[in-house]
């Protein structure tokens, strides 16, 4: 039976609902995700961009409907278990600890160790080390390593969370706006960044800069209150007519 | 040089702190104080315990206990109630309408020993239960709370709670735990007579040596990738459960091992005070432990020690000559310190320590310029 409903998809879901107090944030939400895709959800603000993502990392309970990742469920599932089972999320502020260095961030993000016992016995070796330094590369702070985290920049810090989610190799990158509050250079390497990034792996990004959007998104779902609205390429979307309506209309 | 002064300052900046703590505790105070004081120091020193304990807790984790008096508590009645068993025996007892039993159930017109106080009678279960019993007690409450992620206030508030709770509880049940009066009158230790000062002597060694080993053990915690989550945690709870950990379990174990700390000390002071009360273990005491390492410095494990002799001393000189000064002493040092000094002793040690240590050093260097040389030789060779 469960055969029957197995999908391609990197994620697939279906029929999604959550309700507060009767006032439905996600109504009846279908949307599929490829392998290798690099999708942007947009809409205006209260959308339900973010609790879409909420109830992809377990944040918030679904009150219907399914959430697959690989073919499995996810609802139910408790937070670190479907960080586990390989879905990465980035916060809407960066979420990084201040007062641990770039090296240690990373380091207590990297998949192993990760139970209590697993944490006492773990050691920095070599592999560790050069994972580490690998993905510091990668996010442009392999030169601030032992620098505390609190100390750098606003756009550094959101490079070193979208580093902290890439060290765990996450199937699933779902980012919510990642390049909020940075400079224009900084917005044109993050664009290379996530071009990079979502090769082998899906990619969900929350963004409200259409430039940058234009840049970067292979496919683009546009939602309105719980529901999607349009959703394909960036030039499909913008010449649609309903959603011109919702951005400009009222 | 560059080398040696990394060295000193940086790398072995830990060793160093150890070792002077380490000389203080088991060489300085020992020669320098009386037998009465030294077992003072001691009794003082088995609140560093708690003190320790809630630097992991509350410096490292962010969890604030207000009930680490409940495992004090429990570790030094653990070890009261084989003391006491000791003391009660059939020959002890014989003007008791029931021999053989502690003298407070005999008041309360009990006639048999309790099915709790049975296993108490041997002295290894009774050291597995003060270690055990407190983590266990600890478990629950930890599994119950961060569970349900109940933290911050709520769980400060809940653990003064069950302090309270316990504390009625040992004072209602008089017949089964000695009620407000405690459990007194002990004795001897296998044969062995507590009450001597040789023993007291024994007891402040033994104290100070676990309680240098209980440093060391947190430290191999605190620098392990455990120790770098519990700080994440304290600063980015939902960052680090959305990077795959059930920080839970984190918690609870952290709570888990404080609590054994703060049990050890328990134990040890009964042994060196010779009674256990329940005085020990409700609000008073348990808020006083988080003023001992507030005012040592909550990120530093040493000086969780000596805000803990500081203030004791304090309570000791203080409270002789005003006694109701004292609480209000107490409570505005702790204002003080968390308003001014957050970081406590230990933080303004890193502020301004250097400072002494380089007048020290000039004042030394300064010293031994105003003597001749030749005089310096003459003293080196009238002690070869």
């Amino acid at each position: 039976m469960n055969m029957l409903t197995n999908t391609d998809f990197t994620l697939s879901i279906e029929d999604l609902t959550v309700s507060f107090d009767g006032f439905k944030a996600v109504d009846n939400l279908n949307f599929y995700l490829d392998k290798n895709e690099l999708h942007v959800v947009i809409g205006p603000n209260g959308a339900g961009k973010t609790t879409v993502l909420d109830l992809i990392c377990g944040k918030t309970k679904a009150t219907s409907g399914s959430i697959k990742f690989l073919n499995h469920e996810l609802t139910g599932l408790s937070e670190h278990a479907i960080v586990r089972a390989g879905v990465g999320r980035k916060f809407q502020t960066p979420s990084i600890y201040e007062n641990l260095t770039v090296l240690e961030n990373l380091e207590v993000s990297y998949p192993y160790g990760r139970g209590v016992f697993g944490s006492l016995m773990f050691k920095r070796n070599e592999k560790v080390l050069n994972k580490i330094n690998e993905i510091a590369k990668e996010i442009m702070l392999d030169h601030a390593l032992d620098t505390e985290a609190g100390l750098l920049s606003h756009g550094q810090k959101q490079w070193l969370e979208i580093g902290m989610l890439l060290i765990q190799d996450p199937q699933l990158l779902m980012l919510d706006e990642p390049v909020a509050g940075m400079s224009v250079k900084e917005r044109e390497q993050t664009a290379e960044l996530l071009n990079k990034i979502s090769q082998g792996r899906s990619v969900l990004v929350i963004e409200h800069d259409m430039e940058f959007v234009a840049r970067i998104a292979h496919k683009v779902t546009v939602l309105h209150q719980g529901k999607i609205l349009a959703t394909g390429d960036m030039e499909t979307v913008q010449n649609d007519p309903k959603v011109i309506e919702v951005y400009l209309g009222h | 040089m560059s080398f040696v002064y990394e060295k000193l300052m940086g790398g072995k900046k830990g060793l160093i702190g150890f070792i002077i703590l380490a000389a203080l505790i088991l060489v300085i105070f020992p020669l320098f104080l009386d037998s009465f004081r030294l077992n003072l120091v001691g009794k003082y020193l088995t609140y560093a315990f708690a003190a320790v304990s809630l630097v992991l807790l509350w410096g490292y984790g962010g969890i604030l206990s207000l009930g680490q008096g409940i495992f004090f508590g429990l570790g030094g009645y653990a070890m009261a109630m084989f003391l006491k068993l000791e003391a009660s025996s059939p020959e002890n007892t014989a003007i008791q309408s029931t021999p053989g039993i502690p003298d407070f159930m005999d008041w309360n017109q009990i006639t048999e020993l309790p099915w709790f106080w049975e296993p108490f009678t041997s002295f290894t279960f009774t050291v597995l239960a003060v270690l055990i019993i407190p983590a266990a007690f600890a478990y629950l409450i930890g599994a119950a709370m961060f569970k349900r992620r109940v933290g911050g206030v709520y769980f400060a508030i809940i653990t003064q709670v069950i302090a309270v709770i316990l504390t009625v509880l040992i004072v209602g049940q008089q017949g089964l735990t000695g009620g407000i009066n405690g459990i007194t009158d002990l004795r001897t230790l296998n044969g062995w007579d507590i009450t001597s000062d040789s023993a007291k002597n024994i007891f402040y060694f033994v104290n100070c040596i676990l309680l240098l080993a209980v440093i060391l053990a947190s430290r191999v915690i605190l620098t392990s990738k455990f120790g770098r989550i519990l700080l994440a945690v304290r600063d980015k709870e939902d960052r680090v459960r959305f990077s795959g950990y059930d920080v839970a379990n984190f918690k609870i174990f952290v709570f888990c091992f404080a609590a054994m700390i703060s049990a050890i000390g328990g134990a040890m002071f009964t042994l060196q005070v010779g009674f256990m009360s329940p005085s020990f273990v409700g609000i008073v005491p348990s808020i006083e432990m988080v003023i001992f390492a507030a005012v040592g410095g909550r990120m530093s494990l040493i000086g969780a020690v000596y805000g803990t002799l500081l203030i004791n001393f304090g309570k000791t000189t203080f409270s002789e000559s005003f006694p109701e000064m004292w609480l209000f002493l107490i409570g505005g040092l702790f204002i003080a310190v968390v308003m001014l000094f957050p970081n406590g002793l230990a933080g303004l040690w890193d502020d301004y320590g250097h400072h002494i240590t380089h007048k020290l050093r000039f004042i030394t260097k300064g010293v031994s310029k105003l003597i001749p040389q030749s005089m310096l030789r003459k003293v080196e060779d009238t002690r070869s």
